[in-house]
């Protein structure tokens, strides 16, 4: 029997009688050509004691707990309340579909009418959709927003971009004839928009893709020039955002002429979780709205004139447009959604301003420790927030000594940027304790000074 | 339906509430941003509530009141099998070794996660018959443009560019053809049968050498088994083209029948529906993509490579003796389709659902999701049209097109007469064949007496719909809302919170 079935054998048979048949085998009858040959090769059933057991033996395996840790590099490790957990984790919330039946959904469309309203007020944007998978997938299907509003087939993204987002626009523009050209990193760790400016007010480009901060740390605003050229050539800007923390302190993507604002609000209390499920974020400008992909829930009024809410402007979608879709998205990140906007309302304006100042100050403490180290420097010297990349030599080899002595220091630049095989991507958030940076700086010292010898 | 029901007003939104400095310190206090950035990069406002604690707590509980959700009652809501989503499942994905690693581990520290996913990819590839599965995408639609971005690339490399044609049934889910328009493929839409299914000599009047993909789920989502899928699959073999099963539907099928076995090359799974991960109102989903032996180099990266380094037996203790590692160097694959490897916390979820049934459990899951559906077709066929009335699988439609010319009451007011009712509706409009239909999927671990409650709940209303129609009509009146004006909500977009109020 199944492990959540309520079936008594009693009332199996009163059912398959009052079907008319004979058995179950007989029920779901197939011809032989195609009935299995063999036996499933899958693990016995467990008693629900021995499946802790043994999931427990294997969460030991992961053993990244007790290291000091800088890894960052797109996903995020930051304070989350309990409180969160506790009202997610609700039946209500966890086992509910898509809101398609909107009066016993006004619980949930209501968080996410709030999801989209954080959004906007964050970004600056005029709209937002009810969520995408991740900040890559947002990004991409972004990129089909601006592609589809232009007309036009070429995009030009920031190399200082998430490397990871970038391979995924490749991967969804494999299905669609478009291409992709480069923005290059200035020498400051900024987006280098000069050379291609030409090129940009000969309107060859749907989007111009720059995220900030970058995947460097960096605060990277399309600046005046590239700004200007971009208005006159009618190019969309697209504003990455991947650590949303920053949007505590930096000013909005709105105020530095974004139109479409993509990203990832897994650093809104969303587990880590080797990488999933995270969240995330597609806003824009009003005059995008019927191109924006996925759920948007608005407000309206119900049969007797209260206030209500329900998704809307389905007409956009694939259940109903088919293959005349904006998208094909259909489940998003819901749930994820939540979790961040439980995370917005706990936090308030006064604790998201506090948990983006720590990261500040704790990245700078950093950054002022490794760059005291003989051997280490800091690459770029432009605006950062809570990462900085950090030249050391041979990275691989540093990143495995300083993994040797418990300290998980980064993300090796060299397996995304052959360039910047000699530096480290390291990140610092309000966990990061003193105590972490004078363990990696001592481990650093060590290493760096062994790694200069050879 | 009681919380349902209560008659208080809905908390006031967010941003109406609590005042500047009220908000809980979670974390100490920050020295000014401009110490450590140029002013001109730093925000002047940041518009958000400070809520206390408690304030925020008491807004997502009565939030949590006013949504209906499996746990508050029956929820056959056809093609999405929304079954129990067991507790342990979620204790488990939140065993801090596995919620607490970053996915840039070094793979030598997360060897638990990787075994997590090894053992759950091997394990989906016995169930459903593939060589291999990607657990990368993130749902059952991104499944479907992950699975055609892989069949673009192999006939590519095939130098076969000129297929360009995807065949879709008339029953499809939406996302088919709107997954194949993504990836640039024109779609053709395949009319039904009489009986409700794709016929050979149908799917043959559209194939030819441009054929690409047929995309297929089975059973369908009327509920039937394609009983003629083995000479469907051969016709589109026999031209060239790739089968692809979509696995909404793959609750009928564990232990019965594989799309391996069916000849399918391609699929995905929704282990969101069939392995009990929570919906969550819509999401995160987990899409997992399984293929054939010859399209196992164009899966999207990473995949978990498996390295044995003793002697191991997957059915006993599959992650012992060996060593796991993330493989990014494919030079085949169609790339990453998502920021990281998984929704991994999913896939935890996922095999401790297999954990607790195991082969057995699984065809028996199976089994009485069939059999409740035909218990509810046989109960439901007493006063609704069904227009397919045979032996159907896991779920099945029902029409109210003839109470609908006799009454004027139609699906969308059965729909909401039951959710007065404590029930979920089911699926209403879809699929787009059937007029006036309602697709019921009761899923197997709902018990007889919930299904008898519901046939009677359904009996009831179409007996008042006879005797006095615009009550049926003026449903649902036991909710915190009636029907909503949806055309307002589209004419006059209110999508956000605005400052003025």
């Amino acid at each position: 029997m199944g492990a959540y079935t309520p079936h008594t054998p009693q009332e199996i048979s009163q059912m398959l009688e009052r079907i008319g048949v004979g058995s179950l085998e007989e029920l779901l009858a197939v011809s032989p050509e195609i009935a299995p040959k063999a036996p499933l090769d899958v693990v016995p059933a467990l008693p629900e004691y021995q499946i802790e057991r043994r999931m427990q033996a294997l969460a030991s395996r992961n053993r990244a707990a007790d290291y000091a840790s800088f890894l960052g590099a797109g996903a995020y490790r930051h304070y989350a309340p309990p409180a969160i957990a506790a009202l997610a984790m609700r039946g209500e919330f966890l086992t509910a579909y898509t809101p398609y039946q909107a009066e016993v959904s006004q619980g949930y469309l209501q968080a996410i009418y709030e999801w989209q309203s954080y959004i906007c007020l964050l970004t600056g944007m005029e709209i937002a959709n009810a969520s995408v998978y991740d900040g890559a997938t947002a990004l991409a299907e972004g990129s089909i927003m601006a592609i589809n509003a232009t007309g036009r087939t070429r995009l030009l993204v920031s190399r200082a971009v998430d490397p990871r987002y970038r391979a995924v626009l490749h991967t969804y523009c494999g299905g669609l004839d478009i291409e992709i050209d480069e923005m290059a990193v200035g020498a400051d760790g900024r987006t280098d928009g000069d050379s291609v400016l030409a090129a940009i007010e000969a309107k060859n480009y749907a989007a111009v893709v720059v995220q900030s901060p970058n995947f460097f740390g960096v605060v990277d605003e399309i600046d005046a020039r590239l700004r200007s050229a971009i208005e006159t050539s009618g190019t969309v800007p697209i504003a990455v955002v991947s650590e949303a923390i920053s949007l505590g302190a930096l000013r909005s993507p709105a105020q530095w002429g974004a139109q479409i604002v993509v990203g990832e609000a897994q650093s809104f209390g969303v587990a880590l979780a080797y990488g999933g499920p995270y969240v995330g974020f597609i806003a824009s400008t009003a005059e995008h709205m019927r191109r924006i992909p996925g759920r948007l829930v608005g407000r309206s009024l119900d049969n007797r004139g209260r206030e209500a809410f329900t998704l809307t402007l389905q007409a956009r979608e694939q259940h109903i447009r088919r293959e005349k879709a904006s998208s094909n998205i259909c489940t998003n990140q819901a749930h994820c959604a939540l979790i961040a906007t439980i995370y917005l309302a706990l936090m308030g304006a006064s604790g998201l301003r506090d948990v983006a100042g720590l990261n500040l100050e704790r990245s700078r403490e950093l950054a002022t420790a490794v760059s005291s180290v003989p051997g280490a420097s800091l690459r770029f010297e432009a605006p950062f927030f809570n990462e900085i990349v950090v030249r050391v030599g041979n990275a691989a080899e540093v990143l495995a000594a300083l993994q040797a002595r418990g300290v998980l220091g980064g993300v090796d630049l060299g397996r995304f940027y052959p360039e910047y095989a000699d530096s480290i991507l390291m990140t610092a958030t309000e966990l990061t304790t003193t105590g972490d940076i004078a363990k990696l700086t001592a481990a650093l010292r060590e290493v760096v000074h062994v790694a200069a010898l050879r | 339906m009681s919380q349902l029901s209560a008659d208080r007003p809905a908390p006031a939104l967010i941003f109406e509430t609590g005042a500047p400095g009220r908000a809980t310190h979670y974390v100490e206090r920050s020295r000014p941003h401009g110490e450590f950035l140029p002013p001109e990069l730093l925000r002047s406002e940041l518009p958000l509530p400070d809520n206390s604690e408690l304030d925020v707590v008491r807004h997502f509980t009565q939030l949590s009141h006013r949504t209906f959700g499996i746990d508050l009652g029956f929820y056959p809501l056809g093609s999405c099998t929304m079954k129990y989503n067991p507790r342990v499942n979620d204790a488990m994905a939140n065993l801090p070794g596995f919620r607490d690693l970053h996915p840039y581990t070094p793979d030598d520290l997360a060897q638990g996660s990787l075994a997590v996913m090894y053992e759950l990819e091997r394990s989906l590839s016995s169930i459903f018959g593939m060589a291999a599965f990607s657990l990368n995408p993130s749902a059952g639609a991104h499944a479907e443009l992950a699975a055609l971005l892989v069949a673009k690339k192999y006939f590519k490399d095939r130098g076969e560019s000129k297929r360009t044609k995807v065949i879709v049934p008339d029953t499809a889910h939406g996302t088919n053809p709107a997954s194949a328009a993504m990836c640039g493929f024109k779609v053709i839409s395949l009319p039904s049968d009489a009986r409700g299914r794709v016929s050979v000599e149908e799917i043959e009047k559209v194939l030819g050498d441009d054929t690409a993909v047929c995309m297929m789920t089975n059973p369908n989502t009327l509920g039937l088994f394609e009983d003629h899928i083995a000479e469907i699959a051969a016709a589109v073999h026999r031209v060239g083209g790739l089968m692809y099963y979509d696995g909404a539907n793959a609750n009928a099928i564990m232990g019965n029948v594989r799309p391996g076995d069916m000849g399918f090359d391609l699929m995905h799974l929704n282990t969101h529906k069939t392995f009990t991960i929570p919906h969550g109102g819509g999401g995160a989903g987990h899409g997992p993509l399984g293929v054939a032996a010859h399209l196992v180099e164009y899966l999207p990266t990473p995949v978990v490579r498996a390295i044995p380094d003793g002697k191991s037996d997957l059915r006993r203790a599959p992650s012992d003796g060996m060593r796991f590692e993330l493989d990014f160097d494919r030079p085949k694959s169609i790339g990453p389709m998502r920021s990281f490897w998984s929704n991994f916390a999913h896939a935890v979820r996922a095999l401790s659902y297999l954990y607790a049934n195991g082969a057995e459990g699984l065809k028996s899951v199976s089994q009485l999701a069939v059999l409740n559906a035909n218990y509810l077709r046989v109960g439901v066929s007493e006063f609704l049209t069904t227009p397919y009335p045979e032996i159907c699988r896991h779920e099945f439609v029902a029409s109210a097109q003839e109470l609908k010319k006799a009454t004027g009451v139609r699906a969308l007011d059965i729909a909401k007469a039951l959710l007065d009712r404590g029930f979920m509706a089911p699926t209403v409009y879809f699929p787009l064949i059937v007029p006036e239909c309602l697709m019921m999927e009761p899923t197997e671990t709902e018990s007889k007496e919930t299904l008898d409650l519901f046939i009677e709940a359904l009996r009831e209303i179409v007996e008042t719909a006879k005797r006095d129609p615009a009550s049926v009509m003026a449903a649902p009146v036991n909710t915190v809302v009636g029907r909503i004006d949806e055309t307002r909500a589209a004419r006059q977009p209110d999508l956000r919170w605005r400052q003025s109020g």
